[in-house]
């Protein structure tokens, strides 16, 4: 069955289109990611599937039903957002209890649920404390948590990492994945940062200025982008892109090579100068100009000692090599 | 904490300029409280002396319990003010909270028009509020100046707390509504104890005039029952004899309820004003 279903969603605000034509479907147990730069209507699309926001126009269907009048407590959601969004005056047991209260629960029930919640995300000793007294990794479980006790069968995530320190990231990404696997639940998960897309999505949404550019899994998008923006968007470093007729005079297309595909080679057909380098241990990324000024970054795996100024030329398997008509789209080899 | 905030002159400097402020602002209130305690040739020879066996005497208070239902004066200027502050606060928090929270035609306009008031002196509209008031006869009850106060309370009101208002976790309210609570319950659980020190703020710049006002009530509600303090106490100021003694003790005796709900509100009127501050 599929958990959600948009059709044709149109978001105004005042004359601005914010989402244009939105249409997608999310299959039970899945986890999409809706990735795009800041201001791309992601967002607000999430906002929409929440009842938050009311779409200009289109349909929103959650399991199946028609849920576009529906008030977002009826629509079976859990959200999370990025600021977490606790009530200061509740205890954390309060914060998670209050919307089983609203649904007027037994006692024993919102009991064992927040039980339950609290054991998974390691919240025990934290039940009785107040919002203010916890910290941000400690409060985002706590948010999660809130979410979790109502057994939703859509959760939804607004940026819910950006707010805390790398190394916690990294740790409440893993944990966010474990929950998915533990509660086989459909997650509908927004974010700015490619790296929390690949890691985590079976489904990847890529918009921009309102449009869906792109949806398909991480490596599907990651291996065979439809479009230059896709293509430059998802993959650290970003992909590079230079006119192809550096390769071939008279090419006026766009070439795209990621840097991990490319190599230094004596006979190579790139010809560049190393403007800056970047020793990272594990890795070494080289940043060149090639002849007519685009910087093009190069990344080799090990450590390389590679002098600032030298000329090197670069080539690349020709499998790995995509095209990009002048508008953007990709073209075949 | 640097160098230079620490040294000792410099705390002194800033002591003695606040001290000096304190003193100043202090004086009137000392020298209405000592010459409420003596007698009026004391009042009048050396007003600026303390009491003393001699020039001590509470004649004042005495003719103030006597002449006019004093405690009843209180009463009414306490209902007035509690309740002309209470209405203030919830109908000017119940619009901020629209303007800031809702998008919806006009939005903008509505604001600007709520916040007219502020710019424009209610007193100016005093012949049509007595018109209106006999109209509707309210004239001579305290629901007169309860209205009146509210209205002119309104607009700064609103003004203020909407600004705050905007500042509350967009998200907060979000979840709010995810969970089921009603916008209601938003308003009164999540929003207003966040506002609380503008809301503080809000209460004792409207309580100080309303508590002091001498218009409305004089043009209002100038009845024996629904006289307020500020009204009562004029009766000792006559145009050729003014019975200072008297005075003195009813202005004495009129600043304590103020400085009690200042007190309530100020803690967290001085919140309100540094809330800005060390964000």
């Amino acid at each position: 069955m599929t958990a959600l279903k948009l059709n044709g969603v149109n978001k105004k605000f005042g004359r601005v289109q914010v989402l244009n034509d939105i249409s997608l479907e999310v299959e039970e147990g899945e986890f999409v990611v809706f990735v795009g730069p800041s201001g791309c209507g992601k967002s607000t699309l999430l906002r929409v599937i929440a009842g938050l926001e009311d779409a200009s126009s289109g349909e929103v269907f959650i399991a199946g039903e028609k849920m576009n009048l529906t008030p977002p407590a009826r629509r079976g959601i859990g959200m999370v957002f990025q600021s977490y969004a606790l009530y200061p005056h509740l205890d954390v047991r309060g914060n998670m209890a209050l919307a089983l209260k609203q649904e007027r629960q037994p006692k024993s029930v919102i009991e064992e649920r927040i039980t339950e919640a609290s054991r998974m995300l390691d919240l025990d000793a934290y039940l009785d404390r107040r919002p203010s007294e916890l910290s941000g990794g400690q409060r985002q479980r706590v948010a999660i948590g809130r979410a979790i006790v109502r057994q939703p069968k859509l959760f939804l995530f607004d940026e819910p990492l950006s707010n805390l320190d790398a190394a916690l990231r990294m740790n409440t990404r893993i944990e966010i994945s474990n929950l998915h696997r533990q509660l086989n639940a459909t997650m509908i998960y927004v974010t700015h940062d490619q790296t929390e897309a690949m890691t985590l999505a079976d489904k990847i949404v890529v918009l921009r200025d309102g449009w869906i550019e792109q949806v398909g899994s991480p490596m599907q998008l990651y291996n065979d982008p439809a479009n230059q923006f896709v293509a430059g968007f998802l993959g650290s470093p970003a992909m590079n892109f230079l006119p192809a007729s550096l390769l071939n005079a008279g090419d006026e297309r766009i070439f795209g090579i990621r840097p991990e595909d490319l190599v230094i080679a004596a006979n190579g057909p790139l010809a560049a100068k190393v403007t800056h380098v970047e020793h990272l241990g594990g890795d070494t990324n080289v940043v060149l100009e090639a002849s007519n000024g685009t910087p093009i970054t190069l990344r080799l795996f090990g450590q390389h000692d590679i002098g600032f100024g030298a000329a090197l030329k670069l080539g690349f398997p020709a499998g790995k090599a995509f095209y990009f008509d002048s508008d953007g789209k990709r073209v075949a080899a | 904490m640097n160098k230079a905030r620490r040294n000792p002159l410099n705390i002194a400097a800033a002591h003695a300029i606040l001290l000096t402020y304190t003193a100043i602002a202090l004086f009137p209130v000392f020298v209405i409280l000592i010459n409420s305690f003596k007698t009026r040739k004391a009042i009048f020879r050396e007003p600026l002396t303390l009491p003393n066996e001699e020039s001590f005497s509470l004649i004042g208070y005495q003719t103030v319990m006597q002449q006019g239902d004093f405690f009843l004066y209180f009463q009414n200027s306490m209902i007035v003010t509690v309740t002309s502050l209470f209405f203030i606060l919830l109908f000017g928090a119940m619009a901020a909270f629209a303007l800031s929270e809702y998008r919806f035609r006009g939005n903008t306009l509505m604001g600007l028009y709520l916040a007219l008031g502020i710019m424009i002196p209610i007193r100016i509209g005093t012949v049509a509020i007595l018109e209106m008031m006999v109209a509707s006869g309210l004239v001579n009850t305290l629901w007169a100046l309860i209205l009146v106060y509210t209205a002119s309370g309104l607009p700064l009101a609103v003004f203020i707390l909407s600004e705050f208002m905007r500042q509350v976790s967009d998200d907060l309210k979000n979840a709010g509504r995810i969970d089921g609570l009603s916008e209601y319950t938003i308003f009164f659980r999540l929003v207003v104890p966040l506002v609380r020190p503008a809301m503080a703020t809000v209460a004792v710049f409207n309580m100080i005039p309303i508590w002091n006002d001498l218009w409305f009530p004089l043009i209002l509600a100038s009845s024996e029952a629904t006289k307020t303090l500020t009204l009562g106490s004029q009766v000792f100021i006559g145009q050729f004899v003014t019975d200072w003694n008297a005075v003195l003790s009813a202005l004495s005796m009129a600043i304590l309820p103020v400085m009690v709900l200042y007190v309530i509100f100020s803690r967290q009127l001085i919140r309100g004003i540094t809330s800005g501050a060390v964000k």
